[in-house]
């Protein structure tokens, strides 16, 4: 109701009229029949590259349409976890199921590296992400739907050599949601990307994940884009998860809040905690 | 933006169809340099007949339908001999580059005869073939294959993996994986090979119709030099010129059509 009266008001900042138009669109989404996304149970999973063990058991349960973010020191397995659930690599023990069939276009991962054909023009980049579908009279339609979707219906004919690094990366975002996946995977998706970039980037993130209602995994090394975006952070060391943290911040979250900043804060200390460095730092 | 794209350009005079002609220029000066040393007697027409002279000399044989004759030999043969080498050289590399076997079994084998300079084994090819159009082809196309075989090879190996994993992900099958991703990706390093293959097409086709022949270019101007026509060696000479940058602007052509997407072939 503030928020509200506050948009009333004329000295009220366009700002908080986006940010009222969001709420009122998250209360409708919140009352919606329950998430398409699928569940995600892992038991007892293990992975050893050579000798090196990098994943020495995980336990977890991801309800449908859960945002998890993933973070932890680089090495420390969670890419490989990722990789893994995505069916890139192949399990030494343990089981991930999904709870139902699933078709392969289910699951999406999107990486760092938008991963585009540069001799492909942006729309038939985005048609790839149909998979078996791409034959289909409608793949056109669709690849178009993916592309408005993250703003980028004008660019259709382009090359993706002159898209800016952050219009490479929606791209590579439209062709993992054209196939409507029920899970979506992020393995660092906005690492290459400058910060004003990621911002924006994090939001178009969250809201497709508001609107398509699928299950996000995001492994992630920044931690204040995991507070900001996930329902729940998992911090994995030496191969197991060494905690696992509810976000209970309302959305959408303003970046910088107190809330966020606590969150972050004890999180990181967690991390810094697990280094095997001097106690002096 | 817009407003800094309207301001008008200053990099330098831009007169359409310039950029075609401008190649030219240096070509046309050589000539008429060349032209003005024979007349004045500073080159002896012994030693380099002037430009009109060779010009008078293509004239007759054009008339008489000699010179019309021996290009379409020649051009035939380094045609035939370049698709045979070529399409050899483009099947070996695409297995070679996709099938470790397929590259196991067989590199090897290919990387010690390509250290044999080609042109050495003329002699041989004379006493297998005789100076038949066989022994013309089998050299053109040996020359041709290496270095299509190698560029394909590269090509085919320097496929981003990421994109290639990108396919898999995305449901591929072996065949669209190859349509789609390896094939396109390997094409810039393929027409690497093409300009090599070209250069060498010619080189070779010269060797064989100068040795062992009884039509084409190179043998026109071997015939020519036991009569001291010297005005049609050097015509047979610049002929061969002109076909290689024919050849060459071809590739480019081509190169221009299916590498549309490549930044270095971007007009703005």
């Amino acid at each position: 109701m503030q928020e509200a009266l506050r948009f009333l008001s004329p000295d009220a900042e366009p700002v908080d009229r986006a940010d009222f138009i969001e709420q009122a669109r998250l209360a409708w989404r919140s009352s919606e029949a329950p998430s398409r996304g699928l569940p995600l149970t892992i038991r007892g999973l293990r992975k050893s590259f050579g000798d090196n063990e990098v994943l020495r058991g995980i336990d977890l349960h991801i309800p449908a349409g859960q945002f998890v973010a993933i973070v932890g020191r680089s090495g420390c397995g969670k890419s490989t976890l990722l990789r893994l659930i995505a069916g890139l690599e192949s399990i030494d023990a343990g089981t991930i199921s999904f709870g139902q069939e699933t078709r392969p276009e289910d699951v999406r991962v999107m990486f760092q590296e938008p991963r585009l054909l540069p001799w492909a023009r942006v729309l038939s980049n985005v048609e790839v992400g149909l998979g078996r579908e791409r034959a289909s009279p409608d793949a056109q339609a669709r690849a178009e739907r993916a592309l408005a979707e993250v703003g980028l219906d004008d660019k259709r004919g382009q090359w993706p050599a002159v898209l800016s690094g952050g219009q490479k990366q929606r791209v590579a975002l439209a062709r993992a949601l054209v196939s409507d996946p029920r899970i979506l995977a992020f393995d660092e998706p906005l690492g290459a990307l400058d910060a004003l970039t990621r911002i924006s980037m994090q939001r178009l993130l969250e809201r497709v994940w508001r609107d398509q209602a699928f299950t996000a995994i995001l492994v992630t090394h920044d931690v204040s884009e995991a507070v900001a975006l996930a329902d729940r952070v998992l911090v994995i060391e030496n191969g197991r998860i060494a905690h696992d943290i509810h976000v209970d911040i309302p959305r959408p979250r303003r970046r910088g809040s107190a809330d966020l900043a606590a969150l972050e804060g004890s999180i990181l200390r967690e991390l810094l905690q697990s280094v095997d460095e001097p106690p002096d730092l | 933006m817009s407003s800094v794209e309207s301001l008008p350009r200053v990099r330098g005079l831009r007169l359409p169809h310039a950029d075609g002609l401008i190649q030219w220029i240096v070509p046309l000066a050589i000539v008429l340099i060349w032209q003005i040393a024979c007349e004045t007697g500073l080159v002896p027409a012994r030693v380099l007949p002037a430009p009109s002279d060779v010009a008078l000399a293509g004239w007759k044989l054009l008339l008489s339908g000699e010179l019309a004759r021996n290009i379409w030999v020649s051009f035939w043969r380094a045609a035939t001999g370049f698709v045979i080498g070529g399409s050899i050289g483009f099947a070996f590399g695409l297995a070679n580059g996709l099938s470790q076997l397929s590259n196991k079994l067989t590199d090897t084998t290919l990387q010690m005869v390509r250290n044999v300079p080609h042109l050495a084994l003329i002699p041989l090819v004379i006493l297998w073939f005789g100076i038949d159009e066989s022994a013309k082809l089998f050299l053109v196309a040996l020359g041709v294959f290496f270095p299509i075989y190698l560029n394909t090879l590269h090509g085919v190996r320097s496929v981003d993996p990421q994109l290639i994993e990108m396919g898999r992900i995305y449901g591929m099958s072996d065949g669209e994986l190859f349509r789609r991703v390896i094939f396109p990706g390997a094409l810039p390093s393929i027409f690497v090979g093409v300009r090599f293959a070209l250069g060498i097409m010619w080189l070779t086709l010269i060797v064989a119709e100068t040795i062992a022949a009884s039509s084409g270019l190179g043998y026109m101007a071997m015939q020519a030099r036991e009569f001291m026509q010297i005005d049609v060696v050097v015509l047979s000479i610049l002929i061969y010129a002109l076909l290689g940058k024919l050849a060459d602007s071809v590739a480019r052509v081509l190169e221009r059509l299916t590498l549309s997407w490549h930044p270095a072939f971007q007009k703005h």
